[in-house]
């Protein structure tokens, strides 16, 4: 006797993570947060607040880098929420070899000990430099640049929570337009952080033709760790830009991180695409479109935008960002 | 202690000059230092440089204030700049050129100086023609080794021998020889006169 | 080996034989012959196992230092004057860290106005940071300075500043005896870290330290320097031994044991006093000299035991307090502390001014008869200053004092100004 059973095809919403079916998959195509093995670089009892992005993200990364590396790594860190919260004296957070020196360094720092590791004959181990956006876009650029040109063996990653957070949520080159902080008071004619050419670094990057120039965000795991996986199966200068939301800092929920990682990249605000060379080699296609309220209403940052008479021409503008990146950098799939 | 002191423009290997000095001086067995006195490096500026000689160690950090000896690379400085400053009336001149002292105005000035330790040497002329460069330091090393006899022309010629290679070399030694040579005949007639 | 050579080759020659494993460089006069030398040597493989790297400032240099030497690398470079200062937070840093930087100052005046020549201001700029610095009087001492610098440095895990004047000693041609490869080895062994970046053992170096214990790390860095103090004799000691000459130490006595008068001074114009000491010794004056080798850490007791025979001490320096006076002359009050004797500051060589034989003679024969001001500004142009000075009481518009000081000095300046 012969049964036909009715099958459906249902599509799962998937977050990017896998996590549903991630023990369903070979262990070798498993995330390594997935594993229990990871060496959890970024071990708990840090400081950092409640839903921190740049911890995750610190995590993230480095565990994936450690173990492209077999745990051959050094990392050295910038001044900032990242160093503060992980090394509270006198204990660390940090399982691999770290070291803080200056708030505007760290690309220098790791060109040192780059240097180091080659003289010795040690070229397995790989070195990793790491800080915020008000180390890597402003009193860092210099030395990024400085080691870009020279192509040093280090992989530059920053996590951009665009403020200076660990001093107090002030501006720096990478806060986006409107965002109210510290140093740009949502008063006045034009309130919030103004609107401005930006700095996107990953172009700057791209500019000086180094071998990988990628961007992530926190919401994306799988993509994330693919990213510093290929990063460090390359040599020369490389460089990571992670999108990690600051809760504290933008007055959101500490439980929306990860919905405002999504959220970002969903609205063409942040681009994630890799680079080689000077050119774009791959782009993630924005599944299902959304248009930029749904991201800044979640955020207090934006607060003033909305309301009683909501901003609508500066929505509008920054709309338009977000339709430029996604024509720039080709963030639709083609219609099939 | 020897103290020379020579004047020149930026190009012409002032310089390049006193440190040679003070090498042949060295491999003569004696102490030496040749010190530049700097401003921007701009070529074609005034510039001068320095070279004490002596039998132990030089400790004295000064400018040349009273030279025994005068190198002059470039005379269009001679009515520019005081270069006879704290000159000694038993100095020695030498001075870059295929005029005489009269023709370049100085005649009056030497006329109380020792007159065999005055002469002129064209050695923009002898790097010229030895080099093809118109540097004009070496050939008036050689004119001095013949003229005060403070340092010998195999000196010179070893020193040049450190500071350049090849052709440029052999150039340069031709080209101090015949500035010798042609010191030290002027030298011998002088003295026959 | 006896060489006829420039001192900033001297001085690469002495950091090659060091075996230093990363170099980083960026340029200023009057540095850039040392580092073009050694990127020579790295070049063309005289110098194996060598790192160098061409950094884009000098912040980036002695960050690229902190990297190397925290990752175990014996670690070289070499500044001056304003490049000091841009490194400024970083050679703090250092210092803070613990590494065993060896770096070159090529003492050089710092700006405004911007002035390529030398004096002290640069080095004493960061006379505070923890750094040892040491002043060498020669080119020879100089070059045994850095092989003295390496091994003090990495003995005590503190970074080494060794300073020699810029242009006067750095461009000078002089003769200096290089020690060999064999030499070198025997006096300074490799590297063995305190601490070090490695993933074999992780640690995590530069963390935040508060108010809790802040001041015992601190209190630390003041006692490894007060530990140099013993070491450093010590050192030169030993490198008299394997060497064959004096060099280094604490300080230098001239013919100090009977002075009356003590000209204490650092740097090349130890030569030149040295002479106007013996020339007024043969007239019969009892007139010595000190010369500071070791500036940090201070040699108070060493300074002390010189001149506490004596009636005075002149200090004569190539750096300004300004609002103050003397820098080296304050530092060297404290060593004088409770003995009954003249002092005086004189501020001399600013900016490359020379200092000539003649007017130390006039200077230490006014000092002889105590007819010296408590401050002097040696050859000072007072006229000039006096101009000046009337210039800006009488108008607001006064105009930029630099460029005024020049036109008066009658050096062409910028026209319309």
């Amino acid at each position: 006797m012969s049964v036909t059973m009715e099958t459906q095809i249902i599509k799962f919403y998937q977050t990017g993570s896998f996590a549903v079916g991630n023990r369903l998959l070979d262990e070798s195509q498993r995330s390594v947060q997935a594993n229990m093995r990871r060496s959890n670089s970024l071990n708990s009892g840090h400081r950092a607040c409640q839903g921190c992005g740049e911890a995750l993200g610190a995590r993230y990364a480095i565990d994936a880098a450690m173990q492209a590396t077999a745990n051959q790594l050094i990392a050295v860190n910038a001044t900032g929420c990242l160093e503060v919260f992980s090394t509270p004296y006198p204990e660390t957070s940090w399982q691999l070899p770290w070291i803080h020196s200056l708030f505007g360094n760290a690309a220098a720092v790791a060109t040192g000990v780059a240097a180091a590791m080659r003289v010795k004959g040690r070229q397995d181990v790989r070195v990793i430099a790491q800080g915020g956006d008000g180390g890597t876009t402003d009193i860092g650029f210099g030395c990024l640049s400085g080691m870009f040109e020279r192509n040093d063996d280090v992989l530059y990653i920053c996590y951009d929570n665009e403020g200076y957070m660990n001093t107090g949520v002030q501006r720096s080159s990478a806060t986006p337009p409107a965002a109210r902080t510290s140093t740009t008071a949502a008063v006045g004619k034009e309130p919030g952080n103004s609107f401005g050419q930006g700095k996107f670094v990953p172009a700057i990057a791209m500019a000086h033709e180094i071998p990988y120039v990628a961007t992530a965000s926190v919401a994306y795991l799988r993509d994330l760790e693919a990213k510093v996986h290929r990063a460090m199966g390359l040599r020369g200068a490389r460089y990571l830009h992670i999108f990690v939301p600051c809760p504290l800092g933008w007055g959101a929920a500490s439980e929306d991180t990860i919905r405002l990682a999504r959220l970002v990249v969903e609205t063409g605000l942040f681009p994630l695409f890799e680079a080689e060379h000077g050119e774009v080699t791959g782009r993630y296609h924005i599944r299902h479109r959304v248009p930029v309220e749904e991201y800044l209403k979640l955020q207090k940052r934006y607060a003033h935008l909305f309301g009683q008479r909501p901003a609508v021409e500066t929505i509008a503008r920054i709309q338009a960002i977000a339709d430029r990146n996604i024509r720039r950098y080709g963030l639709l799939a083609e219609e099939a | 202690m020897f103290q020379a002191r020579i004047h020149g423009r930026g190009g012409q290997g002032v310089v390049t000059g006193a440190e040679m000095l003070s090498i042949a001086a060295f491999l003569g067995g004696r102490y030496a230092q040749a010190v530049p006195s700097f401003g921007s490096e701009r070529t074609g500026a005034p510039v001068v440089a320095f070279c004490r000689i002596d039998d132990h160690e030089i400790r004295l950090r000064e400018p040349v204030m009273a030279p025994d000896a005068l190198l002059i690379q470039d005379p269009t400085l001679l009515h520019q700049i005081d270069l006879f400053q704290g000159l000694r009336s038993d100095g020695y001149i030498l001075i870059n050129t295929n005029r005489s002292f009269e023709d370049l105005g100085l005649g009056e000035f030497v006329r109380d100086f020792r007159r065999e330790r005055l002469c002129t040497v064209p050695a923009t002329d002898l790097a010229l023609r030895h080099v093809g460069r118109p540097v004009p330091n070496v050939p008036l090393l050689g004119g001095f080794a013949a003229i005060s006899g403070v340092i010998s022309l195999e000196a010179v010629i070893a020193a040049i021998r450190q500071k350049f290679t090849g052709k440029v070399a052999e150039g340069n030694a031709a080209a101090a020889t015949a500035a010798y040579e042609m010191v030290l005949e002027a030298k011998q007639e002088a003295a026959h006169a | 080996m006896l060489k006829q050579t420039e001192g900033s080759h001297a001085v690469a020659e002495a950091v090659a034989l060091c075996r230093p494993e990363v170099i980083c460089a960026y340029p200023i006069s009057p540095q850039t012959h040392i580092v073009e030398a050694l990127g020579e040597m790295v070049k063309d493989g005289e110098l194996a196992r060598c790192e160098f790297v061409n950094v884009e400032s000098e912040f980036a240099a002695m960050s690229v230092a902190i990297g190397a030497s925290a990752a175990g690398a014996r670690t070289y470079t070499a500044t001056a004057s304003q490049g000091l200062l841009f490194m400024a937070e970083a050679v703090y840093n250092a210092a803070g860290l613990g590494l065993p930087i060896v770096m070159t100052d090529a003492n050089r005046a710092i700006g405004a106005p911007i002035n390529i020549w030398n004096d002290h201001s640069d080095a004493l700029s960061m006379r505070d940071s923890g750094w040892i610095q040491l002043f060498a009087e020669t080119n020879q001492e100089a070059l045994d300075l850095h092989i003295l610098a390496f091994r003090l440095a990495e003995e005590l895990s503190l970074p080494v500043m060794v300073c020699m004047d810029g242009f006067i000693l750095t461009h000078a041609y002089e003769r200096v005896d290089v020690p060999t490869q064999q030499q070198v080895d025997r006096f300074l062994p490799p590297y063995e870290p305190r601490q070090v970046l490695d993933p074999r053992a992780p640690v995590s170096i530069g963390a935040m330290v508060g108010p809790e214990a802040f001041s015992e790390v601190r209190y630390l860095a003041h006692a490894k320097q007060l530990q140099a103090l013993e070491r450093i004799p010590v050192l030169a000691g030993e490198f008299a031994a394997i060497f064959g000459r004096e060099s280094g130490g604490l300080v230098h006595r001239y013919r100090t044991d009977d002075a009356e008068t003590i000209v204490i001074a650092m740097g090349s114009v130890m030569g030149t006093i040295k002479d106007v000491v013996d020339e007024m010794r043969v007239s019969g004056v009892a007139i010595g000299a000190l010369g500071i080798c070791s500036y940090r850490p201070s040699p108070l007791a060493a300074i002390r035991d010189a001149v506490k025979g004596a009636r005075r001490v002149v200090v004569v320096e190539k750096s300004l307090a300004v609002g103050l006076g003397g820098i080296l002359a304050t530092d060297v009050r404290m060593a004088l502390s409770g003995l009954h004797l003249h002092g005086y500051t004189v501020i001399a060589g600013l900016g490359g001014r020379p200092i000539l034989k003649s007017s130390l003679h006039a200077l230490f024969g006014r000092a002889g008869r105590d007819e010296l001001e408590h401050v002097t500004f040696l050859d000072l142009n007072w006229d000039v200053v006096n101009r000046v000075l009337e210039r800006e009481r009488t108008t607001r518009r006064s105009g930029s004092i630099a460029e005024n000081v020049l036109r008066d000095v009658g050096v062409p300046t910028t026209p319309g100004v």
